[in-house]
């Protein structure tokens, strides 16, 4: 089981790695359109690369849930235990 | 009178040099961009042909990571060859509406369709990544240099197999002619150098299959011709109306005079042996730039060192051009880059307005017998083009039956 900062480090990595966006501007507080302006095929492509990284499944109608980039590290989490 | 088109702009990235400086020097020079294939499935699939001219700078040195992702290959060589050409016309301030792009590809995404689909079988739906649809899409290349430019008259894409970057000029200047467009980014890109259209090039018997000498095997006109090369790039020319280039006092290379297309509908590969569809292309090309067959001095041969397809081009310039043919440099650049498919116009176009502009033509490699079927002059060293008022031609037929041919003038 990763801990939430383990999950928010792969998060900011695998954003860093699709947007080129710092790894430190990933902050838990960042809404993914607003704060990091990523585009939903990003978007999509983050939970497709996500899901590998922890073993999670994040189901479609759930990623539009998934605002802020803490919404995601705690759904990732919920999802892992 | 039609609007007068000239060329300001150009850029290139091949298997003789990542940009037009580059290719230019080497073109001039005479180098093989052929080289044995450096990848795990030439041996995994045991590959008939292990060799191929791939573009000498990966497009990891030029594009930022995160650009290059969204990327298929042939896109990240058109947007590179693309980038060049605008730097060099030195267009600053321009009306986005009236900028076009007509950028071609013969098969467009292939490595993404296939990558896709490898993960499919692999890892199942879920791994196939959302930006795949946009990345394999023919119009890839042409729509991400129109959003790269931000070009909004049109962004067009024409295919017709190895004719497609000659056609994109063409339709580029149709474009500028009927007052669509003032300026249009024309080119051609192709990244196919994977094993499914090598195994499929080769399964027809078009790949040389000189393993152990690449460098030797692309060989237009030469008896021992077996084939062609796959080659991978762009090319890249910007277009623009004469009153719009004059304006803003740009440096011309030369005018795209003419342009034509036409289409044998005889066979779906093999070309007219009398070359009759190529024989009206060249004829319509010249008619349109309102030159004579006298006038024509160069001409930049589609050539791709097949044996059945050298000789139907001999014919047809024989037809087009009839006596002047004696007098007419010709180059066949393939022997050097290899066939870039639906690049190759584009690229060899780029080397046919520096042949005019700098008045010397790129040699053609590894003519030792010329087949005494073709009796062409083929250039093989240094070579510097008359004085006065020059035409140079550049020809590319396509499987479909597609001929395309553009004529430049000097300006």
């Amino acid at each position: 089981m990763a801990s939430n900062e383990e999950i928010l480090a792969g998060l900011a990595e695998i954003v860093n790695e699709e947007t080129g966006l710092a790894p430190e501007s990933v902050e838990m507080d960042k809404s993914f359109t607003d704060d990091l302006d990523i585009d939903s095929i990003s978007m999509m492509t983050i939970v497709v690369n996500a899901e590998e990284k922890f073993g999670v499944r994040i189901p479609d109608e759930e990623v539009k849930n998934l605002k802020t980039v803490g919404d995601a590290v705690n759904f990732i989490s919920g999802a892992q235990s | 009178m039609p609007r007068k088109v000239v060329i300001t702009g150009l850029g290139a990235t091949t298997p003789i040099g990542g940009d037009v400086p580059t290719m230019w020097a080497n073109s001039l020079k005479g180098v093989s961009g052929a080289r044995t294939i450096e990848a795990d499935w030439v041996q995994k699939y045991e590959l008939p042909v292990t060799f191929a001219a791939q573009a000498t700078t990966p497009a990891s040195e030029v594009l930022s990571r995160v650009e290059a992702k969204r990327m298929d290959p042939s896109t990240q060589f058109a947007v590179i060859a693309s980038r060049e050409a605008w730097r060099d016309s030195g267009i600053e301030d321009f009306d986005h509406d009236r900028l076009a792009v007509a950028f071609a590809t013969g098969i467009g995404g292939v490595w993404t369709l296939l990558d896709a689909w490898d993960t499919l079988q692999a890892k199942g739906p879920r791994r196939v990544l959302p930006m795949t649809v946009p990345m394999l899409m023919p119009n890839g290349p042409a729509a991400a240099v129109s959003l790269d430019l931000g070009a909004r008259a049109g962004a067009h894409t024409p295919v017709s197999a190895c004719a497609s970057g000659t056609e994109a000029l063409h339709l580029g200047l149709d474009l500028i002619r009927s007052g669509k467009a003032d300026v249009v980014m024309c080119g051609g890109a192709e990244a196919a150098i994977h094993p499914m259209p090598i195994a499929a090039f080769a399964s027809m018997q078009a790949l040389s299959r000189r393993n152990d000498e690449p460098e030797l095997a692309s060989r237009p006109y030469d008896l021992a011709r077996n084939g062609f090369v796959m080659g991978e790039g762009a090319g890249a020319l910007v277009i623009e109306a004469e009153e719009h280039a004059l304006a803003r006092g740009a440096r011309i290379y030369g005018e795209l005079a003419g342009t034509s297309v036409t289409a044998d509908a005889y066979h779906i590969t093999a070309p007219d042996p009398g070359g009759l569809g190529a024989t009206r292309a060249l004829k319509a090309a010249l008619f349109d730039a309102r030159v004579q067959a006298s006038d024509v001095v160069h001409v930049n041969a589609h050539a791709t060192s097949t044996p059945v397809g050298d000789k139907p081009e001999y014919v047809a310039l024989k037809a087009a051009l009839g006596s002047q043919l004696d007098n007419v440099a010709v180059s066949a650049t393939k022997s050097q880059t290899g066939h870039l498919l639906g690049a190759s116009g584009a690229v060899e176009a780029v080397m046919t307005v520096l042949a005019v502009y700098e008045r010397t033509v790129p040699v053609t490699i590894n003519l030792d017998n010329q087949d005494p079927e073709i009796p062409l002059d083929v250039v093989t060293s240094e070579r510097k083009l008359p004085s006065g008022d020059i035409v140079a031609i550049s020809n590319s037929f396509g499987f479909g039956g597609h001929n395309a041919v553009i004529a430049v003038k000097n300006v």
